[in-house]
């Protein structure tokens, strides 16, 4: 079965390793968020919910070791989808 | 075509997981949306309204989803290492990880509602609109990321039953690698969930 999912299995290593980042990363944005940085702190804060989201796909959900294509590039599509809507929303916001 | 030659694919089980995996993205990413645009019309609002809840709960509840996040992987793992004794241990431990998120969401629920802070309370509803918004927002986010968590804490203990009866196998592991993949989407919901309602500065 898992032949079908993985080529190398991650180990244990892998996954604490994973863990011990998202650890990290939720310390780093409750500091970033005390800090008085303005305008700036939600970007900050979004790109490291990002990052984990991208550690929690990648490895907790074994996308780097998916070999089909469909599920490969389903996540890309999905958030490209968001995108488009959240900058079509923005600019309606925005310019209006 | 009986059911279990279905169940016996793990291909076509996992790319159909993933496609609710979609449709949930969207579906939250709809509500982020709704969120943002509101927070740019009302920023000091959501950021005295955000005053309100706990960083300290918030903070906890996000290391005991990581947690939870990593057992259900581990469990994973060993299931597809054929050890499925260690597997329920893990999905055990899972389960906790899960009661213990809701248990501290009730006691901010609760502290919220004493302090008259619930859909068409008195006091929120002499707020600030902005203040409403962010509440209104609150409530709906985290009650349906709850909803998803109890979901998830049904499918586990479904699958534990079924591990027990040896329907779960190394052979046909597709039960709990799809709930596994459910549990981490709610756990990416609460990553982006908890800095945009928690920590506004």
């Amino acid at each position: 079965m898992s032949d079908t999912t993985s080529e190398r299995k991650p180990g244990y290593k892998t996954y604490f390793a994973v863990y011990a980042a998202l650890v990290c990363l939720t310390a780093i944005t409750v500091t970033t968020a005390s800090l008085n940085i303005g305008r700036l702190a939600i970007f900050a804060v979004l790109a490291i919910a990002g990052t984990k989201s991208v550690l929690v796909l990648l490895y907790f959900m074994h996308l780097r070791y998916e070999k089909r294509l469909l599920v490969k590039i389903l996540i890309p599509i999905v958030v490209a989808t968001l995108a488009v809507f959240i900058g079509l929303t923005y600019t309606d916001i925005l310019y209006r | 075509m009986s059911s279990h030659e279905h169940a016996a694919d793990p291909d076509r089980g996992r790319i159909g997981m993933w496609l609710f995996i979609c449709t949930e993205i969207l579906l939250f990413g709809g509500l982020f949306l709704l969120y943002s645009v509101y927070r740019y019309k009302h920023p000091a609002d959501f950021h005295a309204a955000s005053l309100d809840l706990s960083r300290f709960a918030g903070t906890l509840n996000t290391i005991v989803l990581i947690s939870s996040s990593l057992t259900a992987a581990l469990a994973v793992h060993e299931l597809r290492e054929g050890r499925i004794a260690r597997a329920k241990l893990l999905i055990g431990a899972t389960l906790l990880c899960a009661l213990a998120f809701l248990t501290v969401k009730g006691f901010e629920w609760g502290a919220k509602f004493e302090h008259g802070l619930y859909p068409n309370a008195p006091h929120l509803l002499s707020l600030p609109p902005g203040q409403i918004l962010y509440f209104g927002l609150y409530f709906t986010m985290t009650g349906l990321h709850a909803v998803h968590v109890i979901v998830g804490m049904g499918v586990f203990g479904y699958g534990l039953r079924e591990m027990s009866r040896g329907k779960v196998t190394l052979k046909n592991p597709i039960l709990i690698e799809n709930a596994t993949l459910f549990w981490h989407l709610i756990d990416i919901i609460w990553i982006f969930l908890f800095p945009l309602f928690y920590l506004i500065s």
